[in-house]
């Protein structure tokens, strides 16, 4: 056996966390409109179902026509993510891949092909099927876009909460001992319905946005109203399932992702009866108490808190990190010794056979260090402490930035339902306010002809509510992986012992390459969209 | 059900996957030849939208051979990927340029032109199979890496002065190219063209089953001639050579050595493997000789020899050859990634696999493979029920 010592480039860690934030944010640039338009024009083909108009086959027909342009570039941009934690995270590949692999490989099989088989006959399937399978085949597409989005949640819930595994020290890798609790993890299930519902808000707003220019420039109106009434119920509901999952996914975070909870809130000193931070300076008193611990005056640790350890609420203590690093030195040592000892057993078996019960009690004694210290193992990759501490301004402000939009669709939704739809006293009533300050025009404050509903400004405003969804959309991923850093999975296994031997040239030219290539089909891919929508739904290639 | 076993048995789905994705490849096969079958807009037009209805099938099949290899096998998974860097990269960034080239290059707003897109499909059409090829190639004829597990914990920790001399980084590729070596050597490139003029003789079989239109047809028998022999020769030259070449073998305790003639002594031990296998080339023969006598009196007046449009027989084939072929490559104590830079580095099925829980969790996910083929079938026959031709083309909102 040859024994290496490696040397790996600082830089080479860095391009590639890089590059994997770029393929990935790239990617989540089209995934959520794939989620969330693929509902939407369900349901408009779900009424043309019913209906046989030809006024909903051909709304159908459109939000599928927009639908395929991104979809295109989701496929496109996905592939990557799936190599990419092999070519440029072999270790981490090793590893945990007994455990990791399993979801990426069952997406493939139930989702992936559920996709591209009914993507195909919703495209090209209008003259070909019966309008059942037709309409079963757009279901099915989204279906298998949204399990796809599951399998691949279970794999990150897993990065920041891994569960339904055991170390062996024999294999030097994470196996897999439940796939239950992987595959069902809390985390998992929490990550999958916030992730996959504020998908929804994204489509929502895609469909009401496209629908909004249509009303000011006074073209399909009717296709404008109905799009806008459908997508104003997807996306009110999705706003409030978002904002309730996303409460419930931060007390699963404040229970096992401590440190990401305190750098979100840039909470240093921690303590009872602590406030939620609006911004600095501005706070809800006893705020984070409760959200974090459902009472008012349960422990939130800080930031210097989880460095130098606390007691919990519960009486048991948290160790420093410097006492992890420590016990993460002493897995590291033990396994280097048990495996040592185990390769001069084996190759020396003789000289070793009358000493079996010695030798075993070595290896036990071994293990034993090694089991009593795993849950450190990765510590022992750490040399400073404050190498634990995640990027504190960007996972404060990309949270703020997710909530706070978040708050802001509840509240546009909400307005567009009223507007839009003719709710008994509540639409009058908005009505006449937003006519009281000016907001609404007279005419339209008492009843109005549906392509009326929508002020000129609140259209406007629907068009700027895009780029705002996108920008909440992916500040949720920027929280949920800086927040973990520097650990690929959380206190397992650190950045710098989870990457390939590459060179960071190498990886720098592969990430300027990924930048040009997926921003210029960004931009086609805009291109195209703005084209298509300008021109309508009878609009063709 | 034994370790073995299941180890055997995620080698045979793996395998599988990579003959389905081998069959697929007609897809970039027939993009290879955009310009060679239509020459005329309204023709390309016609060969782009003919393959566009399967494109996802193929990319869907890489990725879910990729999951599926990561998840049964992750030491190749990590070795491979991240040591051939890349070719691995190359193989990708084609394939992402393929994912939107047929969604975006007649659309309006396409500011590059459909050219540049017809000319994305080409390019993958010609460097996916050849790369793909090249990198299946390296399961015969080795490549240049080492692997030390014990890398997770070698280093001195007591004379850490930088978190970085903690460096645990289990495999390494030994040389400077990161895969791109595989290219220098000819035998993989001999299998790599193979795999190219597969591609391009099943694309231009599809081709000639699914659209309707005479002119392609006769241009494409006409390529289907040239494409097929080339195909057919590197084939038989690297079997012969195969045949021939010293393989990797292991033993009970795991030692990598090199044996004489290792891969025909599979073919004999597995000889049900290799039965299947011949099957499967007479299938790949019979469908290329179908399709070119189609026209002729011979095809006339023994119709009945030749049933079914040469795509499906020599589909068939395909599978059939190539999902032996790679069992040969492992099964029988075989080292199906072996290493030329250290031996016992090579891997086997035993010192890559996963745990005996993941594969075994793992096999009753695979039972659902038969109804995804099942509902794959159904989809595929309800939309190939008509050839495609221009009026469709012209009629379909979302042609590409």
């Amino acid at each position: 056996m040859t024994n290496l010592l490696l040397s790996i480039d600082a830089g080479t860690v860095d391009w590639s966390r890089a590059q994997f934030a770029l393929t990935a944010i790239y990617h989540w640039l089209f995934v959520p409109l794939t989620l969330g338009l693929a509902v939407i024009m369900g349901i408009a083909e779900t009424i043309y179902y019913k209906k046989r108009t030809d006024f909903w086959k051909h709304t159908a027909q459109f939000w599928q026509r927009l639908f395929g342009v991104n979809f295109a570039m989701g496929v496109a941009t996905g592939i990557i993510l799936e190599f990419e934690f092999g070519t440029n995270w072999s270790n981490y590949s090793w590893f945990v891949g007994d455990i990791f692999g399993a979801p990426l490989a069952v997406e493939g099989i139930v989702a992936f092909f559920m996709e591209s088989t009914f993507v195909a006959v919703m495209f090209f399937g209008w003259k070909k099927v019966s309008a059942g399978f037709h309409l079963a085949s757009t279901w099915l597409t989204g279906l298998g876009a949204t399990i796809s989005a599951w399998w691949i949640l279970v794999a990150n819930a897993w990065m920041q909460y891994p569960v339904g595994c055991a170390f062996n020290p024999d294999t030097m890798r994470n196996e897999m001992t439940s796939f239950l609790e992987v595959a069902l993890s809390p985390f998992a299930v929490e990550k999958f319905c916030h992730t996959v519902i504020s998908s929804w808000i994204i489509g929502a707003v895609f469909v009401v946005a496209v629908s909004c220019w249509y009303l000011v420039r006074k073209r399909h109106t009717q296709l404008a109203v109905q799009s806008i009434r459908i997508a104003a119920i997807v996306g009110f509901v999705a706003a409030l399932g978002a904002g309730a999952t996303g409460h419930k996914s931060g007390q699963t975070v404040a229970q096992v992702q401590p440190m990401k909870l305190a750098a979100m809130e840039a909470l240093y000193d921690g303590g009872h009866e602590i406030g939620l931070k609006v911004v600095e300076g501005i706070e809800v008193p006893y705020g984070l108490s409760m959200m974090a611990t459902n009472t008012l005056d349960g422990y939130v640790p800080g930031i210097n808190d989880l460095l130098d350890g606390y007691v919990k609420d519960d009486g048991t203590v948290e160790p420093s990190v410097d006492e992890k690093i420590e016990r993460g030195k002493l897995a590291i040592q033990a396994l280097a010794d048990y495996r040592r000892l185990r390769e001069e057993v084996k190759v020396n078996s003789e000289k070793f056979a009358t000493a079996t019960d010695s030798v075993e009690e070595i290896l036990n004694s071994q293990l034993s260090i090694i089991n009593s210290n795993m849950p450190y193992f990765g510590y022992g990759y750490v040399k400073d402490k404050a190498d634990v501490v995640p990027p504190v301004w960007i996972n404060f402000w990309a949270f703020r930035a997710m909530v706070g939009l978040g708050c802001l669709f509840i509240a546009f939704f909400g307005l567009v339902l009223v507007l839009i739809f003719d709710i008994p006293m509540v639409s009058l009533l908005v009505r006449r306010l937003l006519s009281a300050v000016g907001l609404l025009d007279e005419r339209a404050a008492d009843r109005t002809a549906p392509a009326d509903a929508m002020p000129a400004w609140l259209c406007w405003a629907a068009v700027l509510m895009v780029p705002l969804a996108y920008i909440a959309s992916e500040s949720g991923w920027l929280v949920a992986e800086f927040g973990r850093q520097p650990w690929t999975i959380q206190d397992m296994l650190p950045t710098w012992a989870a990457v390939s031997d590459l060179s960071a040239g190498s990886v720098a030219l592969t990430f300027f390459l990924f930048l040009i290539l997926f921003t210029t089909m960004l931009a086609v891919e805009i291109n195209i969209l703005l084209k298509q929508i300008k021109k309508g739904p009878e609009g063709n290639s | 059900m034994t370790y073995e076993f299941l180890q055997h048995y995620w080698c045979f789905i793996v395998s599988l996957l990579g003959a389905l994705l081998v069959f697929l490849l007609f897809v970039q096969g027939a993009n290879s030849m955009i310009f060679q079958l239509g020459k005329t807009p309204d023709e390309r037009r016609l060969l782009i939208n003919s393959t566009g209805r399967k494109w996802e099938f193929t990319f869907t099949t890489l990725v879910t051979f990729g999951g599926a290899f990561f998840a049964s096998f992750p030491l190749f998974y990590s070795t491979s990927f991240g040591g051939a860097y890349w070719l691995w990269m190359l193989i990708l960034f084609t394939f992402v340029l393929q994912a939107v080239s047929y969604e975006f290059q007649n659309k309006l707003g396409n500011f590059l032109g459909p050219k540049t897109f017809q000319c994305f499909l080409v390019l993958n059409g010609i460097l996916g199979p050849l790369l793909l090829g090249g990198a299946v190639a390296t399961f015969f004829e080795g490549s240049n890496f080492i692997v030390e597990k014990g890398n997770m914990i070698n280093s001195p920790l007591s004379t850490l002065n930088s978190q970085l001399d903690v460096s645990p980084v289990i495999s390494h590729w030994a040389n400077a190219s990161h895969g791109l070596d595989a290219l220098l050597n000819p035998w993989i490139l001999v299998f790599a063209v193979a795999v190219l003029f597969l591609a391009r003789t099943l694309g231009i079989l599809y081709t000639m089953n699914n659209i309707a239109d005479e002119t392609i047809r006769t241009r494409s028998r006409y390529q289907l001639a040239g494409a097929a022999f080339v195909f057919v020769v590197l084939f038989v030259v690297y079997l012969v050579h195969l045949l021939l070449k010293d393989g990797y073998a292991y033993d009970d305790s795991g030692l990598i050595f090199m044996e004489s003639n290792k891969y025909l002594n599979n073919m004999l031990d597995m000889w049900y493997l290799t039965a299947v296998m011949l099957l499967g080339v007479v299938l790949v023969l019979w469908g290329i000789i179908s399709e070119l006598c189609s026209g002729s009196q011979f095809f006339t007046l023994h119709s009945s020899l030749f049933p079914l449009p040469g795509i499906w027989p020599a589909g068939i084939g395909t599978v059939l050859t190539v999902t032996p072929l790679l069992l040969m490559s492992a099964w029988n104590h075989t080292a199906y990634y072996p290493s030329t830079a250290d031996l016992q580095s090579s891997l086997t099925l035993e010192n890559s696999c996963s745990s005996y829980f993941t594969l075994n969790t793992m096999f009753w996910v695979s039972l659902l493979v038969p109804f995804v083929l099942a509902y794959i079938v159904y989809a595929w026959r309800q939309i190939d029920s008509k050839k495609i031709d221009r009026d469709e083309i012209a009629s379909d909102d979302h042609a590409y």
